[in-house]
């Protein structure tokens, strides 16, 4: 009995070698991506981690060597990194209510059957691909603007007095520039996840005597909560790191007032060329998107699980 | 053609408590059809895929045409497979679908034509031959998915549940159209289904798995007629056979609401047990008369089922429902209390702990005994 | 009640109208660019606003003229971008087969930890890849910044073409494999074919967020490898000076994406949502 035994542990390793080898080339296939990924984000990482402990400013190029804590002594008790940090997650948060919540509206309506409605929802998408430079520079001189623009001549027709939107209200209108290349996106997703909503569903809870807003609050948000997720995963990627609307209208300004994190790390680089604190803010906006990250993989392991079950 | 021999095969999944496949030995005749039949879960698709080299066994060795196949890619194993799903590629015209293996192996392309040509008219499919598969229907998928496998004139066809997803009548014609094929063809071919009633019209010899494990393997009218326990036998026959949990005493099985005389081969089977489970088919049951003679089983008409030709009813004997097939003209009602007998050289008796088969089998083809 | 007579029912009369007046004010400033493109500098810079007018294309010739600049930093562009998105999809496809075919212990981790590349935002990288292409002279360089942006649509790009792979029976590879084929074969010859509708919306969207990117642009180019939204920002303080050339410039820096992402718009959203709608 003691020699099959040993036989088939040995045919069943035999057996797990071969399973490896037939999956080698895979590994193989994966490996391009996987050291491009290494060598353009993570070492850069790394090296974000050490500078952030260095003496390092191209301006003061004598001083060198390890900082320590040094450098985040002085972010910590800079108010313009917290303001940064502040500003960072107002454009975060309120763009997120605004595009998901104009974008269902809109999705909603565009869900609608009216005439000429494919045309209708192909304009209305269009912002979001423009690209932030342009957005900028559209709202900032021909909207924007308290002479020239055509919010000011609004103002003007309906006998109010023109306002000047980046110098008085400098987040909003970085928020509004942002919603509206973006609402589009939350509106296309979302209208796919509605277009994906089997029919019979509805009809059973229709049939089950409920209302449109039982509807609404019972069948299509739980069906719409994963395309959700979606929708403010990549939005949240792409808000914190929002920068071309800031660069190309108000720089930051007024003061700080639009100074979010991408904003504050490239002045204190390209500006102050102060490497070694430019670090230290680069790795607290990395923490922070990584606060975000921590709640938003979950659900694409959660779908991945799903797909497993499939 | 070939011998396909599997001996102490086995599959553990990495990670896995138990076993996948456990132990199985079959050793095929040449150009047998050999059916793997069993509930879903029981491993039958496993040791197709196995044989197919689309898994690894772990245990024991396959051999297809005495090459010890181990460690053997799919594709340098001479077989062919029908997927459940047909699996067609959806973007080649029928004729490249079925071209494309011949093209991989580098055939002349005039002997390809021919070859696929060839299979085209044997499967009655030439006018498809320029469609996508998405233009066809499913029974036409179906054949596709044999002249796939045909144009290769493999050694061994695999095919898993390949009639799944066709309609129940499309499935009787091309369970007849595959038999054909395969007596055209003559190549050994493994088949598996979870429908006893396919794996009973065509298999010469069927595999009855659960739980990975080789239950028995013999013909269909063996299966039938002396199944090795109690999971063949009622998972062989439609309807199911009855199973009654009786107490042996003097040469009598009883049991509430039945008493069943044994006959003197029956009486030696059962021995010196004093439980056992008795199996009686339900077209071995009949309406007893008034008269009552020792075999009878006495209960109360649940359902009546007319099929037509003949009508179906369950009656609670017992605890026990048990079902009886009777004639249609003999009117039963639902709430009527009936007397059932059964002829004393029909009744299967099972061990009550292993529920094995008490009666011996005596075909002498089986491989494997009762596992 | 067919479809074209409940089109005009009342209600959706009422939600045709509402529909066309969101879709126009969200079109809205797309709209007054292109007017102003096609202004006079002086005409562009009125109190109020000038809507009859005769139209011109003085502007454009003058985003496109000698100098003008449009041609080098387009061309930087279409390269920057086509490359990039060719050389992602080289890295991507590889990848996600393997994951999506070739599933281990490790491919949700693998996949998991791609996606969370994606967040670490641009300023956690940017000083180190600053200096170390200051140091090896890719600063300025448009291979530096085709790297750069492959590395930035990677994840999104792998994620999106494994979910469209994930979509595709994996009975197809089995039988593909029973029928010889190697695995470059079965690449090659059964699942690319497949997942082409689905590779070409990738690449869609990586070319369009290349196209529109200006981080890096800005920050790694001074002017021989800069894009188009490094021109644009160029008239940040124009200040009311030429108005009407960026907007001729600006019209011609979007329209092309614009157009192509109009055509690919359902496609790639489907992609985007990672199997969450199917």
């Amino acid at each position: 009995m003691a020699s099959t035994t040993t036989h088939d542990t040995a045919t069943a390793r035999a057996a797990a070698r071969r399973e490896k080898a037939r999956r080698a080339p895979a590994k193989w296939l994966l490996a391009p991506a996987v050291i491009f990924l290494l060598v353009w984000m993570i070492v850069p990482l790394a090296m974000t981690g050490y500078y952030s402990f260095r003496n390092y400013n191209l301006m003061m190029p004598s001083i060198t060597g390890w900082a320590g804590w040094t450098n985040y002594k002085i972010l910590w008790s800079d108010p313009t990194f917290w303001s940064a940090l502040g500003i960072t997650l107002l454009i975060v948060m309120i763009c997120l209510a605004v595009t998901v919540g104009l974008g269902l509206a809109l999705a909603l309506l565009f869900h609608r059957n009216f005439v000429g409605r494919g045309v209708a929802r192909t304009l209305a998408v269009a912002p979001f691909f423009v690209m932030p430079v342009v957005t900028g520079l559209i709202w900032k001189n021909m909207l924007f603007h308290p002479a020239y623009g055509l919010l000011a001549w609004l103002f003007r027709t309906l006998g109010l007095e023109p306002i000047d939107w980046l110098a008085q209200f400098p987040l909003t209108s970085i928020v509004t520039m942002i919603s509206w290349e973006w609402t589009p996106f939350a509106m296309l997703v979302l209208l796919t996840g509605l277009q994906s909503l089997p029919e019979d569903q509805l009809e059973a809870v229709r049939l089950d005597g409920a209302n449109k807003w039982h509807e609404f609050r019972h069948i299509v948000i739980p069906h719409l909560g994963q395309v959700l997720y979606v929708v403010v995963m990549l939005e949240s990627i792409f808000f914190l790191t929002s920068f071309a609307e800031i660069y190309t209208t108000t720089s930051g300004g007024p003061g700080t007032a639009t100074t979010n994190l991408p904003y504050y790390i490239f002045q204190g680089t390209f500006v102050q060329y102060d490497i070694g604190v430019s670090s230290a803010a680069a790795i607290g906006a990395v923490i922070l998107a990584n606060i975000f990250a921590i709640f938003l993989i979950r659900f694409v392991a959660g779908n991945l699980n799903a797909g497993e079950a499939r | 053609m070939a011998v396909v021999a599997l001996k102490n095969v086995g599959k553990q999944y990495p990670g896995a408590a138990g076993l996948a496949v456990e132990d199985f030995n079959l050793t095929t005749h040449d150009g047998e059809f050999i059916v793997l039949v069993g509930p879903s879960g029981c491993g039958k698709t496993t040791t197709m895929r196995m044989i197919a080299g689309l898994e690894e066994h772990t245990q024991g060795t396959i051999e297809i045409g005495g090459r010890d196949v181990t460690g053997v890619v799919p594709k340098d194993r001479d077989i062919a497979m029908v997927f459940q799903s047909y699996a067609l590629y959806p973007h080649m015209s029928v004729r490249d679908n079925m071209a494309f293996s011949l093209k991989l192996k580098k055939y002349a392309r005039a002997d390809i034509k021919q070859r696929v040509e060839e299979a085209a008219e044997v499967l009655g499919i030439t006018p498809l031959l320029d469609r996508k598969p998405r233009a066809l229907s499913g029974g036409q998928r179906q054949r596709v998915a044999l002249g796939r496998a045909i144009v290769r004139q493999p050694q061994v066809f695999l095919m898993d549940e390949p009639l799944s997803n066709l309609d129940a009548k499309l499935r009787v014609d091309m369970r007849a159209e595959i038999i054909k094929l395969h007596r055209k063809l003559g190549v050994t071919t493994f088949y598996v289904t979870h429908d006893q009633t396919e794996a009973m019209t065509m298999g010469q010899r069927i595999a009855v798995m659960k739980d990975g494990v080789v239950q028995q393997i013999d013909s269909p009218n063996n299966l039938y007629q002396q199944p090795a326990n109690v999971f063949v036998g009622g998972f062989i026959g439609t309807p199911a056979m009855n199973f009654l949990d009786a107490a042996v005493e003097n040469g009598t099985a009883t049991g509430s609401g039945f008493s069943l005389v044994l006959d003197a081969a029956r009486r030696d089977a059962a021995g010196t047990r004093e439980r056992l489970h008795v199996g009686i088919r339900p077209e071995h049951l009949h309406l007893a008369g008034n008269e009552a003679d020792g075999q009878s089983l006495r209960g109360e008409v649940e359902v009546v089922e007319p099929l037509g030709a003949l009508t179906m009813i369950q009656v609670r004997v017992g605890d026990t429902k048990v079902t009886a097939q009777i004639e249609p003209h003999q009117q039963v009602a639902m709430g009527d209390a009936v007397a059932l007998t059964c002829a004393a050289d029909k009744l299967y008796l099972f061990d009550a702990d292993s529920e094995d088969t008490l009666m011996g089998i005596d075909s002498g083809v089986a491989d494997q005994p009762a596992a | 009640m067919s479809a074209q007579a409940k089109r005009f029912s009342g209600a959706n009369i009422a939600f045709g109208v509402l529909g066309w007046a969101v879709a126009l004010l969200m079109f809205l400033p797309l709209i007054w660019l292109v007017v102003t493109a096609f202004k006079t500098e002086a005409e562009a810079f009125t109190v109020t606003p000038q809507l009859f007018f005769e139209p011109t294309l003085e502007s454009f010739k003058a985003a496109l003229a000698q100098g003008g600049g449009y041609w080098h930093y387009a061309w930087n562009s279409v390269f920057t971008a086509v490359a990039s998105t060719l050389i992602g999809l080289v890295l991507t496809v590889p990848a996600a087969y393997a994951m999506a075919f070739y599933p281990s212990k490790r491919t949700d981790f693998t996949l998991v930890w791609m996606v969370s590349t994606k967040f670490i935002p641009a300023v956690g990288v940017l000083v180190p890849i600053f200096l170390v292409y200051k140091t090896i002279g890719l600063l300025d360089n448009v291979w530096g910044l085709i790297a750069l942006y492959t590395a930035m649509n990677l994840p999104i790009m792998i994620w999106m073409v494994y979910s469209y792979f994930r979509d595709i029976p994996k009975d197809l590879v089995e039988a593909a494999n029973i029928d010889g084929a190697s695995m470059g074969q079965t690449m090659r010859k059964v699942i690319l074919p497949l997942a082409t509708p689905g590779l070409a919306s990738t690449g869609l969207l990586a070319l369009i967020l290349a196209w529109n990117e200006s981080f890096w642009s800005i920050t790694m180019t001074n002017h021989a490898a800069s894009t188009l939204p490094v021109y644009i920002a160029s008239f940040k303080s124009a200040e009311g000076m030429f108005w009407a050339k960026m907007s001729a410039a600006s019209v011609l820096s979007i329209a092309p994406i614009i157009v192509l992402g109009w055509f690919a718009q359902r496609q790639m959203v489907r992609g985007l949502t990672f199997g969450a709608v199917k």
